[in-house]
Formats: structure tokens, sequence, C-alpha cells
């Protein structure tokens, strides 16, 4: 394993799901500026130490508030609809972007889909063009804020899902279901410094970046 | 006949050092410029095509509706903010905003919380509704006609409106929009209009 790479698996977080109360900013995995010229380093520190912390502050605060002790992200996640919008909203963003981070990478150093995930993308989703295609849809489609993912349904199939502001598939809220192994942020305040009104050049940029060996490794996971 | 982009009321540097020149360039010439372009494509060829804008936002839903009603939201917005803004509301209004929030601080205090509320993209407003002013909130593309309220003043709180300016402090920006870009004149000849 190259150092980089080994750095990268070591710095990559244990599963966000599994961060216990009370939340704790992650570090990121790799410098602010290690996604230039793709993603810009102002955008990513922004993003990391404003947006992020303000969510797990937000989410600290929301749980402190309701007497909740004890609990993990994930568990939280499951059953967000008896904390209401603030621990929705904040907790939602706190896993978002610790799994995002993580499924980023300095463009090079991100692998390629693993030769079980492209077995998988063609079965479900018609073949990786095809997948790519959905994943920009769903991203270019979401109207306002929110997220595009790539997530593994309960019957272990892939499937292409958005969801609106900090949402996400985890939650007991969410339309459709499943453990996300993709995710990309299209809230204007992810790509707006550099890309402003243009979302569907930063996602397309945004490939260049995706941490492939984070995504096998999840998906993994979630088919075990 | 299509819709099109109305001109800023206001020359594109105007609003400095509070919105740039820049924050314009994208906010009027590609966001709103998008929204009518979305919506001509969208209507082209249908019933739509021959109905006015605020017929389409109260008939319609989904894409059509986000796209009309951001292209009226815009508009609006381009009314509420001028050079030397803010300050306070005189006469009527200013009667008015003391009957129903109790004084001019309180519905600033009402309002900035509306509008740092608002999770995700949106916009806050003063509305009038069933004889009284009120604070409302809205997601995305939504506005007060389609709840049977009349707009008086908005402000715009997607990421786009105060990003290149403000980055993540959007509470900066509130403030600066009440203080000293608010159109009240505006705002008053709307409340007149209403009552």
């Amino acid at each position: 394993m190259s150092s980089i790479t080994s750095t990268l698996a070591a710095a990559v977080v244990a599963a966000p799901i599994a961060a216990t109360q009370p939340f704790v900013l992650p570090e990121m995995p790799y410098a602010y500026d290690a996604l230039e010229p793709h993603i810009d380093a102002k955008t990513m520190e922004i993003h990391h130490t404003r947006h992020h912390k303000a969510y797990v502050d937000n989410a600290n605060a929301a749980l402190e508030a309701q007497g909740v002790t004890g609990k993990t992200l994930g568990q939280i996640l499951a059953e967000v609809s008896k904390y209401g919008a603030a621990v929705r909203n904040n907790g939602g963003g706190h896993y978002n972007h610790s799994l995002f981070w993580n499924l980023m990478a300095p463009a090079g150093k991100g692998g390629g889909p693993s030769k079980e995930l492209l077995a998988a993308i063609d079965r479900d989703l018609g073949g990786l063009d095809a997948f790519k295609k959905a994943f920009a849809d769903a991203a270019v489609k979401r109207f306002g804020s929110g997220w595009a993912w790539l997530i593994v349904t309960a019957d272990k199939k892939l499937a292409v899902v958005s969801t609106p502001n900090q949402d996400n598939p985890l939650m007991d809220i969410a339309e459709v279901k499943g453990t996300p192994i993709l995710a990309l942020d299209v809230w204007e305040h992810a790509y707006y410094l550099k890309f402003q009104n243009k979302r569907g050049d930063y996602i397309q940029t945004w490939w260049n970046v995706v941490n492939w060996n984070e995504v096998n490794r999840l998906f993994g996971e979630a088919v075990k | 006949m299509p819709f099109s982009l109305p001109d800023l009321p206001f020359e594109k540097t105007a609003l400095e050092p509070f919105i740039s020149a820049e924050t314009l360039d994208f906010h009027h010439g590609k966001h709103h410029a998008t929204y009518v372009n979305n919506l001509n494509g969208l209507v082209a060829g249908k019933p739509e095509a021959s109905m006015t804008l605020e017929q389409i936002i109260l008939a319609s839903d989904g894409a059509v509706f986000n796209n009309a009603a951001q292209v009226w939201n815009h508009t609006f917005y381009w009314h509420c903010v001028k050079k030397d803004g803010g300050g306070l509301p005189t006469g009527a209004l200013a009667e008015a905003i003391d009957r129903d929030f109790g004084s001019f601080d309180a519905f600033v205090k009402e309002f900035t919380a509306a509008a740092l509320g608002q999770f995700g993209s949106g916009w806050a407003w003063l509305v009038f509704d069933n004889g009284k002013l009120k604070v409302t909130k809205t997601a995305n593309a939504d506005l007060p006609m389609k709840h049977g309220q009349v707009a008086l003043l908005t402000i715009d709180v997607w990421e786009h409106a105060y990003y290149v300016d403000y980055r993540n402090a959007r509470g900066k920006y509130i403030e600066t929009f009440l203080a000293k870009l608010v159109n009240w004149d505006f705002v008053a000849a709307n409340l007149a209009k209403a009552v």
C-alpha cells in the first residue's frame, strides 16, 4: 500500500453512524487543498470549519435540550422523527458531511469501482454510464438544497435517490431507505465559490475526486 | 408571448458594498434568467403559455410552479432593496408594524428569526394576511400568494443570494439587508394596495 493510501485509510473515520454523543467535528482525512483544482481549498475550509461545525454544535444543543444522551448518531437517525426539526436538520448535517469527506480523495488517489460493485451497478442500474447519468440527474434536479445518494436497500440492491436539505436515507422519515455508499452535497455552499450557478459543472468535476476505495468498502459492508 | 427577464431597478453597483455587483451578475444574470428560460421552455405550446405569471403560480405545481414562482420572487426581491435603503418605515406602514408586532424592533427580531430559521433554501416575508401584518418563511420557491397572503417584503435566503459576499454568515446578511438595503417605500406601497 502506498503511503498516501495508508494515510487516507487511517484517517477515514470509523463509520459516522457509530459516533457517540456528544458529537465532535471529525478531522478531515486530507488537507483543504487536497482536492484542488476540482474542489477549491476555500470552499473545503468553510464547508468543514463553519457549516459542518454548526451542524455538530446545533445537534448537540438540540439533543441536550431534550435530555437525549448516550445514543449513537445511527440510532438517532433511525428514529429521527421522535426528536423534531433541529435534530433532523443538524444530526443529518453531521452524518452527511462526515460521510461526504470520506467519500472524496485527491484526484487519481481514489481508485475505481471494484469488480463486485461494477457487477451490482450493471445488474441494478444498467451499467456504469447509466448509473453516473442517473446520479448526476438526481443531483441536478434536486430543487433547492439537498443530497444525491447511491444506496444499498434492505434487499441488497443498489438505488439512486435524492433527499432535501440534510435528510438522508438512514432516517425513518426517508421516502426510500437504505445504506448510503456514495453521497454528493448539492447545497449551494458546496460549490458556489467556484461554480456559482453551474451545479452541473460541479457534479461533472466532482467525479474526479470520488474515493472509490471507500465506496467499495462501504458496499462490501452493506451487502455482507 | 414568452416571459422575459426584467431589468434590475437599479445599477448593478448600486447595492455595494452590501451586495456586490458580482453577486447581482450571477443572481440576476444567471439564476433569475435561468428561471425565466426554464419557465418559457416548460410552458411552450401549453395552455399556460397564454396565462399571466400569477395565474400560472396559482394553478401549477412541480417544475412549472418552481420556475414561475422563482421568477416572481426574484422580481419582487429586487424591488425590496435599493441604494441607501434601510432605516425606519414611516406613516401607515410604521403604524401597522407597531400595531401588529408591538414595535419595529419586535418586527426586526421576528423577521430575522424567520430568515435565519428557514433551513435550506427559501425566503422570509412580511405579509398582509386577513387584515394583519405577519412574518412568514417559505421553502425553496414557495410564496405568500399560494397561501392567500399578500407579500409586502421579502429576503432571499437561498445561499446564492449571499454566499459570494457573506459566505456562511447568513445572520450578517440579514442584519445588513434590514439596516442598509430595505426599500420601505416599496413595502409601504404594497401595503397601501393590499388594504
